[in-house]
């Protein structure tokens, strides 16, 4: 009856999280408040606890807990993205907690309960499983969201980021009632295997997708499930809407992944026209709202929104390719880091420079910002670039992966939409670097020295993104690899 | 066979009918039966022998939700044991390791309500 010691490692990451998270919500009320900093420190702990249980979770691929969960390259990469980014949170909201004077524990606790929830998402391969990874991630971040009490911004994010998000998680759970009255199963491998001979119930079966894809592209941002997005994004604490568009968003695309490739890889036709329109849609969405934006977070928050348009040309382009399915995977695979990357650094930069009580978050409020502070001006200049997808960015090889992917599945008219609206998107990247660089400051106002935590991120962020330029070696490898194990 | 499945439920939907015909049989015999003699005492909304002051609908102090919340979560605590006590000797070890795993998870939830101050009710 007891699982084989193999199972626990197989979700020792989730474990580790669940465990700290527990320490840190039990010890906090015992910890005297000018202590409180302990709280940070056990966070730290925790994240690099995870990131080594990932290690050794790697070390230990096959299915766990009766097939409930699988580990492999994919979802090894998966947890990689979700823990690193995690991890990065947490060193970067060290300092916005205390500037905020909000509650530690607390935020360190609910972050791991989120980040247990991803990666669950990450490793199932079973829907109910999915929907439960889902649940712990949603209810955690739904509090993060609203976790700057004092603001009205705060509540109303997390007000909208549940009624939607419980909305699109009741279009999962429907999606999942519907493919298993179509195949009798809710295992991806054996959904799969029931679709080829149960044909009679394609209607069903493609209903049933289209309410899962509804469930995801709300996670994802994918459009026309979008609109939630910026007033989430710019009401959330600025550090949790590094880990909202980060973490839940690689998740939702493992799933994705999983579901298109594993479950439906043989039916492409009753999924790849509307992973295809969506696709359109959100880059077209993402990046023409993108230009009216004068707030940044606003800003991030609609670019984020076109970047899961890219994402979703390289998931059709995997579909369209029939069996050469691996390079797209790849690429949104690869994507995925690099976005990770650029959006957890941008954030924290937009935290930093926030100021006390989040004030400084208009483009203006940037003017003049690299005589004040050149190397955060510099980065922040590097993370536009790489979303823009300019040379010596990860940015720009993670598009050049995805047209090359699409190119090649011969989607045409989706190769064009994306290369259009990313000129469009050069408009408002290049705009906050032209203030940052070259308009005068208006106000006297300084920025706050750069916190340690803070200054790591940055560092950690912009090496990875210049790393992942000159070296894609590796990383590529490993993402191919990964994309081979969704077969 | 789909005769045979729904069958089992033939008891179920007796016991239903049974349930819903006696109700309403009471209730309309006691209605259209029975004496009435209304006085203004008998009028009144009964609350425990108490004179009633002022509309039922007005604000409630937060502290009852809070409270509501708490007796949710750990009565769909209680309400597990059931099912687990049921099969327990089938489960051995495994199960009482489990449940105990369960147990010590709330424990940790309860412990942080407690010395958060939530059981307070003067705060």
């Amino acid at each position: 009856m007891f699982p084989p010691i193999q199972d626990i490692y197989r979700i020792a990451p989730e474990l580790v999280a669940c465990l700290f998270g527990m320490l840190i919500m039990v010890a906090d009320p015992f910890v005297p408040r000018e202590r409180k900093g302990a709280m940070g420190r056990l966070g730290l702990a925790g994240a690099l606890g995870a990131l080594v249980a990932v290690e050794l979770m790697s070390r230990h691929a096959g299915a766990a807990m009766n097939g409930l969960l699988v580990v492999d390259s994919f979802s090894v990469f998966l947890h990689m993205i979700i823990y690193g980014a995690a991890s990065l949170v947490v060193l970067a909201s060290y300092d916005y907690l205390e500037r905020e004077n909000l509650q530690q524990g607390e935020f360190y606790a609910l972050l791991f309960f989120a980040t247990c929830g991803m990666g669950i998402m990450a490793s199932a391969t079973e829907l109910m499983t999915v929907f439960v990874g889902l649940e712990i991630s949603s209810i955690a971040s739904y509090i993060l969201a609203c976790y700057r009490r004092a603001a009205l911004k705060s509540h109303e994010s997390a007000m909208k980021y549940f009624l939607l998000g419980s909305f699109a998680t009741a279009f999962f759970l429907y999606g999942v009632a519907m493919v298993y009255g179509a195949t009798g199963t809710t295992s991806l491998v054996a959904i799969r295997a029931a679709a080829a001979h149960a044909t009679d119930h394609h209607m069903l079966l493609t209903l049933g997708f289209g309410m899962l894809f509804v469930g995801m592209a709300f996670k994802i941002a994918a459009a026309p499930f979008q609109v939630w997005t910026p007033d989430v994004y710019e009401g959330a604490p600025t550090p949790v809407t590094a880990l909202l568009a980060s973490g839940p968003k690689a998740a939702a695309f493992a799933v994705l992944l999983r579901i298109v490739f594993t479950a439906f890889g043989d039916a492409s036709s009753t999924w790849f026209w509307i992973v295809w329109i969506s696709a359109a849609l959100t880059m077209v969405v993402g990046n023409f709202a993108a230009v009216a934006q004068s707030n940044v977070k606003r800003m991030l928050a609609y670019s984020s929104i076109a970047h899961a348009g890219y994402l979703l040309v390289a998931v059709a382009a995997a579909g369209a390719a029939g069996e050469e399915s691996a390079a797209g995977i790849a690429a949104v695979l690869f994507y995925l880091v690099a976005y990770a990357l650029m959006k957890v650094g941008a954030f924290t930069i937009v935290s930093h420079l926030g100021g006390s009580g989040e004030q400084r978050l208009e483009i203006d409020d940037y003017a003049g910002l690299s005589t004040r502070q050149p190397t955060t001006a510099a980065c922040l200049a590097l993370y536009l670039l790489s979303l823009l997808g300019l040379p010596l960015t990860a940015g720009f090889l993670g598009k050049v992966y995805i047209f090359q992917a699409a190119l090649d599945a011969k989607l045409i008219w989706l190769v064009v939409i994306m290369a259009v609206t990313t000129v469009v998107g050069a408009f408002y990247y290049l705009r906050v670097i032209w203030v940052m660089y070259f308009r005068e400051a208006q106000q006297d106002w300084t920025p706050a020295p750069v916190a340690p935590g803070v200054a790591a991120v940055m560092f950690l962020t912009a090496a990875g993104i210049l790393a992942l330029f000159f070296f894609p070696g590796p990383l590529m490898t490993f993402a191919a690899h990964s994309a081979l194990s969704l077969r | 066979m789909t005769d045979s499945y729904l069958n089992q439920y033939v008891p179920l939907l007796v016991h239903m009918i049974v349930a819903a015909g006696l109700s309403a049989i009471l209730i309309l015999l006691s209605t259209f039966v029975g004496n009435r003699r209304p006085t203004r005492a008998k009028m009144q909304a009964y609350e425990c022998g108490m004179r009633p002051t002022g509309d039922a609908r007005e604000p409630f102090s937060v502290k009852f939700y809070l409270v509501a919340m708490l007796f949710i979560l750990f009565d769909v605590e209680a309400i597990f044991f059931y099912p687990w006590a049921y099969v327990f000797r089938d489960l051995q070890v495994f199960g009482f390791v489990e449940m105990m795993v369960y147990i010590g998870i709330l424990l940790v939830g309860y412990l942080y309500l407690w010395k958060k101050g939530a059981l307070d009710w003067n705060r």
